[in-house]
């Protein structure tokens, strides 16, 4: 089926070779159906395997034979006569076609009866052969590592074949995936001789080095040179890194009935807040690696008026995992008995911290806390809205922050939990990490989209590892990160939305890691006379090309933002701002109502602006398995249909827009500039949300 | 250089259906079954699925069906395997004929070929490989048994060959191939697992399978095939990241292996042509959203409209 050409050179015996075929394999079907295991049934089947090795029933049929004739027999030279006819089958259909499965099974198959001792020498000296005439045959390289197994050859010896391998060929990609999960194993299990990380993975940079200056446009080095890099800079244990409330800052409540939701201002003083509630507030866990078990157990929130016991974690992920970076638990506030102007100290502790686990299964090394204070304010703030009715939130804006009041001068005063840790663990891998970053540089003369890329991503881990707030170094690089990918946007512009993707994180964690930049972007909104908006800060990440979502980690304080005129086409990060309650998603590239799944777990969000968007615009959904669905058994299709039955019309031409609306307590949306904007959708619409005033600036309730 | 030429390849495949003689049908005929599914989906796409007989079709499938255990072989008298069940039960959900089944015999065939450790058997021989923990998954979900496995350990299997690199392989330390790769990606999308994959690192490897030529490959330094059109495009869609190669250059690319004379779709641009590249091909140009075609699901491989009725009617 592949590699043959169109018109056929060669002579039409067709006919001849069609009926001989034909007469074999009818043959085989025949014998296979009565059971025949002759020599003359095995010797026609022998024949045709030598044509069509595909043919998997003829092989099913010659274990059945084995099976048969050899039953009740032990005279070894019967054995050895037959297993050596089934090995000499296979490596004559292998000469036919060395990657048919089928014949690589039957070899295993064989062999793992254990009716006779494996000759290795023999299994050895035909993968050489194959593997000589194609080193990237990876049946070749399953069955090496079959026999390898077979015969318990230590995993150093095998890594001393990749080397070989490698030296005599550097354009092998499986020698070279053989050797990373070799070396894995052989670190994980922390055998002789490589029980130090650091000294293994020095080596195997100067290797692979080798490999690039060799020849920089094959990819294979690329790949293992990026494999090292993840290794290097990768944390084994997962740690508490910040939170919200932050560390150390002074938290002023206020109950309202007249709100839906938080709003969060700043005060006077810059360690504090004051946070305007309906009952409870949120406490925010950000850890550097998706972690599950946190839970009261495991998680300590200690004050006078906090039951640890009552607490609910919740991981903020889309999936069912139950892993998260960021985990949150909504504090009750007492109705009465504490008394205003005293300050109350919260403690959140990892005391069980043993017990949280990521993915791979390291666990958290490090009991961590921090405290914040809690003070309770008896009366609401000045409100200005008398009214609980909500007008509609139009996105204008009139002053830009001032610095003094900024919500977000917490974040950068604020020290990283775990700072002690942060210096002395990672030297050499910030001295690696500097090396790769020299040598890459010097490497940066030519036209290679493979070195700015390996450069680029150097940059950026560099950055990533050197600890948030800590006054000895700086981020320096994402200025020339961001250069890189505007050279590799016009290098390789096949890729170009790839090099955007990447640009686009690197940008927004530029942006919301500065004090200074961050206070730039924060706006205060126009006020229309009872807004109950009025004096809140909104974010405005406007007109930066975004097309996707970095970290959120500096601004889990946001309470409006506006990523209008972008080109965002995800909203994955959101999920973690607890604290959102108006979203401006205008003029974008949003193309479907599963991609804003991750707007689910935001409890808080109220006003939600998607006009000029291309919901509806495409076919093709790729969103579609990362939400939850009965297309993916993480939904029960019986949800969508309870107590929704409208005449004419299929739950699933809108079961993406009823899953999403049944989650949200919007008050107002946005949505015109779609093209699945009809009559029909408002209505289903204003049905499926029964919080909706609002829709496209019109009353609708 | 033009477009896509429906008629011709819809006439194509009608002629291969009917051709079973010559040495090349005669060297694939074992697997008609797969063919089948290949052919019929393919003719759904293009919207001409009513060119064939569906009882016919039908009762050929239902003839393949080994009484004792239930599944279904590549051909009338083949063996059962799991390859070909798929196929089966793909074929019957196209033609809406899901009711000629006994559900839970060919669901217990499937779900009993599952082994301890999560992973799949092909059949009673005992291959084991990632391709087929795809076929069972995809199968028993169609089917609505999904429940009658260890949804559990054939996750954990699957994940278990995962490599280093973000791709997947066939067994545990498998090299990563486009391949494997969608079967271990659909069988977790459909599972709903999807947070097992590291979607950037295996979005930029996947979306390095593009070569100048603007085809897609299946790893590495090799060449590109059409058929990489459907493996690696429709893991890209499902991780969302197909935005990260070059749409047109591939739509191109498929374009130009058409046989613009007699139809079909070969593996590169004049070799010869054959229905699993054709079905390829216009299945990948489907997921590029190509005017004319029928959506294709990526995960299930068969137009969104026979999986919605699948999943939301009842």
């Amino acid at each position: 089926m592949h590699g043959r050409p169109r018109k056929d050179p060669r002579p039409k015996d067709d006919a001849a070779k069609a009926a001989h075929l034909r007469e074999l394999q009818a043959q085989l079907l025949h014998n296979h159906r009565n059971r025949t295991y002759t020599k003359e049934a095995l010797a026609s089947c022998s024949k045709l395997l030598e044509i069509n090795p595909e043919v998997y029933t003829a092989w099913n049929y010659r274990k059945l034979a084995l099976q048969h004739n050899l039953d009740g027999v032990d005279d070894p030279d019967a054995l050895k006569s037959a297993i050596e006819d089934e090995l000499r089958v296979v490596e004559i259909a292998l000469r036919t076609n060395p990657k048919s499965y089928a014949a690589w099974y039957h070899r295993k198959w064989v062999l793992g009866r254990r009716l006779m001792p494996v000759e290795f020498e023999r299994e050895f000296r035909l993968l050489d052969l194959l593997l000589k005439a194609d080193q990237r045959n990876f049946h070749g390289w399953n069955y090496r590592r079959f026999v390898a197994k077979l015969k318990n050859v230590p995993e150093e010896e095998e890594l001393k074949f990749t080397k070989k391998m490698i030296d005599t060929n550097f354009s092998n990609y499986s020698a070279w995936h053989n050797r990373s999960a070799l070396l894995s194993h052989l670190l994980k299990k922390k055998s002789q001789g490589f029980d130090s990380k650091k000294n293994t993975l020095t080596e195997e940079y100067e290797l692979v080095h080798d490999a690039l200056f060799t020849d920089q446009s094959d990819q294979s080095g690329w790949f293992y040179h990026l494999w090292l890099l993840d290794q290097t800079v990768c944390l084994d244990d997962p740690q508490l890194i910040s939170s919200w409330p932050t560390h150390k800052s002074d938290l002023i409540l206020s109950k309202s009935n007249k709100i839906d939701g938080f709003q969060l201002f700043p005060s006077s003083n810059s360690r504090s807040f004051s946070l305007l509630h309906t009952g409870t507030f949120p406490i925010i866990l950000y850890f550097n690696k998706a972690v599950k078990n946190i839970d009261s157990s495991t998680v300590t929130v200690s004050s006078v008026f906090v039951t640890n016991e009552d607490l609910n974690w919740r991981p903020l992920s889309t999936n069912n995992s139950g892993e998260a970076c960021y985990w949150v638990t909504f504090v009750t506030v007492p109705e009465e008995n504490c008394s205003s102007s005293t300050s109350y100290p919260v403690e959140v502790c990892l005391d069980r911290y043993k017990d949280i686990v990521s993915s791979d299964v390291s666990d958290c090394k490090n009991p961590s806390k921090f405290t914040f204070t809690v003070t309770f304010r008896s009366h609401s703030l000045e409100l200005t809205s008398k009214e609980s009715v909500e007008q509609n939130v139009v996105w204008n804006y009139v002053d830009i922050c001032n610095p003094q009041e900024s919500p977000c001068l917490m974040s950068f005063d604020q020290l990283s939990i775990n700072e002690d840790h942060a210096e002395e663990g990672f030297k050499w891998n910030l001295q690696t990490l500097s090396n790769e970053i020299e040598l890459f540089r010097e490497f940066d003369d030519e036209d290679s989209k493979f070195v700015k890329r390996t450069l680029a991503r150097l940059l950026v881990a560099h950055d990533l590892m050197v600890p948030n707030g800590s006054h000895n170094h700086v981020k320096t690089h994402s200025g020339e990160v961001l250069t890189l990918y505007d050279d590799l946007m016009k290098l390789d512009p096949s890729h170009k939305r790839y090099y955007e993707d990447e640009q686009s994180v690197v940008l927004m964690d530029q942006l919301t890691s500065d004090k200074d930049s961050l206070t730039k972007h924060c706006w205060q909104f126009d006020e229309p006379t009872s807004s109950s908006f009025h004096r809140q800060y909104c974010l405005r990440l406007n007109e930066l090309s975004l097309t996707r979502i970095g970290s959120v980690k500096n601004i889990l304080w946001v309470q409006m933002l506006d990523l209008s005129h972008n080109k965002l086409r995800s909203v994955e990060g959101l999920e973690a701002l607890q604290l959102l309650a108006c979203l401006n998603l205008g003029n974008n590239q949003i193309s479907s109502f599963t991609a804003l799944e991750p707007l689910k777990l935001l409890s808080s969000l109220r006003v939600l602006d998607v006009s000029f968007n291309m919901i509806g615009a495409h076919a093709i959904d790729t969103t579609r398995y990362l939400c939850s669905s009965p297309l993916s058994h993480t939904l029960d299709a019986k949800q969508l249909n309870v107590g929704y039955e409208k005449e004419n019309t299929e739950v699933h031409d809108h079961w993406e827009v009823t899953s999403l609306f049944r989650a949200l307590r919007l008050t107002q949306l946005d949505i015109k500039g779609n093209a699945v904007l009809n009559e029909k959708f408002s209505v289903l619409a204003i049905e499926l949300l029964p919080s909706l005033k609002w829709l496209d600036g019109i009353r609708v309730r | 250089m033009g477009g896509l030429e429906e008629e011709k390849h819809a006439r194509y495949i009608v002629s291969v259906e009917k051709k079973k003689d010559d040495f090349e049908s005669l060297v694939i005929e074992h697997l008609r079954m797969n063919g089948a599914y290949w052919g019929l989906t393919t003719l759904d796409l293009l919207n001409k699925i009513g060119a064939i007989d569906a009882d016919a079709v039908v009762s050929w499938v239902m003839e393949c069906q080994d009484k004792d255990c239930g599944g279904f072989a590549g051909n009338l008298g083949h063996d059962p395997h799991l390859l070909y069940t798929i196929s089966a039960v793909q074929v019957l959900a196209l033609l809406d004929r899901l009711d000629v089944l006994d559900i839970e015999k060919v669901s217990d065939y499937v779900a009993g070929l599952q082994n301890e450790d999560g992973s799949f058997s092909g059949d009673m021989w005992g291959e084991i490989d990632t391709r087929f923990s795809y076929c069972a998954i995809c199968c028993l979900s169609l089917l609505g048994r999904l429940s009658k496995i260890n949804v559990e350990k054939a996750v954990n299997y699957i994940v278990s060959c995962k490599n280093l690199d973000g791709g997947f392989g066939s067994i545990p330390g498998g090299e990563s191939h486009a391949g494997q790769i969608f079967c271990c990606v659909g069988a977790l999308a459909i599972t709903g697992s999807l947070h097992h994959v590291d979607r950037d690192l295996l979005g930029w490897w996947l979306c390095e399978r593009q070569c100048k030529d603007g085809g897609l490959n299946g790893r590495p330094e090799k060449l590109a095939d059409v058929c990489y059109s459907w493996w690696v495009l429709s893991s890209l869609i499902m991780i969302d990241r197909v935005h990260w190669i070059d749409k047109e250059k591939l739509t191109r690319f498929i374009l130009n292996c058409q046989d613009k004379d007699n139809g079909g779709i070969s593996d590169r641009p004049d070799n010869a042509v054959d229905v699993f590249h054709t079905y390829f091909g216009v299945a990948g140009l489907s997921l590029m959203e190509y005017p004319g075609l029928k959506t294709i699901d990526p995960a299930y491989a068969l137009p969104v409209d026979v999986v919605n009725r699948i999943f939301f009617t009842k």
